[in-house]
């Protein structure tokens, strides 16, 4: 007892516990600070990393706040159109059925101008992964209301809060494509706490997983925060989100297939 | 009992001065420092050793900046 221990006794490489994974590049990511971007990044690179798919995997980026997302993740990528991600992705898959294809996509990206893809791919029972990420927000372009905005939630195009009778409602396009019989594995998670971020990795794994099966698409929505966007620092970002985000974007699985 | 001594390093070159980590730690040993790095973010060190190495901080960091160590101490 009592022994003092000291910091280099600790920090020696059999001590290790965590560090980030190579298949993050070591570019400083573009994105704000507190940004669930770099989070979702680095939870779907783990999972290639523990699944051995760094050279297995074709990613394909969107356009966005994540349109750089070839420059962090250290795969194989391609950029799309904007919201054009699962199209791509589709004919990549087709082309190269060994690799394990995924597309990253923003709520703007793929709940918008992409929606036509995103459903016709989830319909299709393409054998991709869609990776989700829900802010509620354009973030890129400045913070403009997305079809997710929550009702009475501010932008910088519904500055005193979105209007559901003349601005419609929000899209929770991840219920949706639940319905459709091309999806396997469908769920919703985030990634703003260690347990979340642990629940996440697992999604994201299983999703992975899924894809050796080839019997259709699987889809992980991670909701997240933006938190220059909606103008907050991002502790209260994370706090808005559970209080705002969560009760009409509830987490957890929506549809699961047998592993 | 086997107890567990952590510690952790900071990258704070790339560290953004988020915070996110601090509600993280379930035995505060982060905190923002009064400094800044090259980027113009008060970047967060450690405040106290009482780190027992459970990942959480590193695990929640968009920008991966946290290594974790973990030793057993009889
Ligand atoms: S590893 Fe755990 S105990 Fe150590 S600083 Fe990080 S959160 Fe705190
Ligand atoms: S979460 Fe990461 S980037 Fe944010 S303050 Fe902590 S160490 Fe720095």
């Amino acid at each position: 007892m009592d022994t003092v221990i000291k910091k280099e006794d600790i920090r020696k490489p059999e001590n290790l516990v965590y560090k980030k994974t190579p298949l993050l590049t070591d570019k400083v990511m573009s994105y704000c600070p507190g940004c669930g971007h770099g989070t979702a990044h680095r939870v779907v690179m783990e999972v290639l990393e523990e699944m051995g798919l760094q050279d297995k995997t074709i990613g394909i980026a969107p356009v966005g706040c994540s349109v750089l997302a070839y420059e962090f993740m250290n795969i194989d990528m391609q950029q799309a159109a904007h919201g054009r991600a699962p199209a791509v992705a589709t004919a990549v898959k087709r082309l190269f059925p060994e690799k394990f294809v995924f597309t990253y996509q923003g709520d703007g990206d793929l709940a918008a101008i992409g929606t036509a893809e995103t459903i016709h791919a989830c319909n299709r029972g393409e054998n991709i992964v869609i990776i989700f990420i829900n802010n509620g927000i354009y973030g890129m372009t400045g913070g403009q209301m997305a079809p997710t905005t929550l009702p009475n939630m501010k932008s910088s195009t519904s500055p005193y809060g979105r209007d559901v009778a003349t601005m419609g409602n929000p899209l929770r396009i991840t219920e949706l494509v639940a319905q459709l019989p091309g999806t396997l594995y469908v769920t919703r998670q985030a990634v703003h706490t260690p347990v979340a971020v642990r629940k996440a990795k697992k999604a994201v794994r299983k999703a992975f997983e899924n894809q050796k099966l080839n019997k259709g698409l699987s889809f992980v929505e991670i909701v997240s925060n933006c938190n220059s966007g909606w103008k907050m620092t991002p502790n209260v970002a994370n706090q808005w989100m559970v209080d705002n985000m969560f009760p009409y974007y509830p987490l957890g699985d929506i549809k699961v297939n047998e592993d | 009992m086997a107890k567990m001594k952590g510690d952790i390093v900071i990258d704070i070159d790339k560290c953004k001065g988020c915070e996110v980590c601090i509600p993280a730690c379930p035995v505060d040993v982060i905190g923002v420092s009064k400094n800044v790095n090259g980027k113009g973010y008060n970047y967060v060190e450690t405040v106290n050793d009482e780190c027992t190495g459970c990942t959480n901080c590193a695990v929640v960091c968009p920008d991966g900046v946290i290594t974790v160590y973990r030793k057993k101490i009889e």
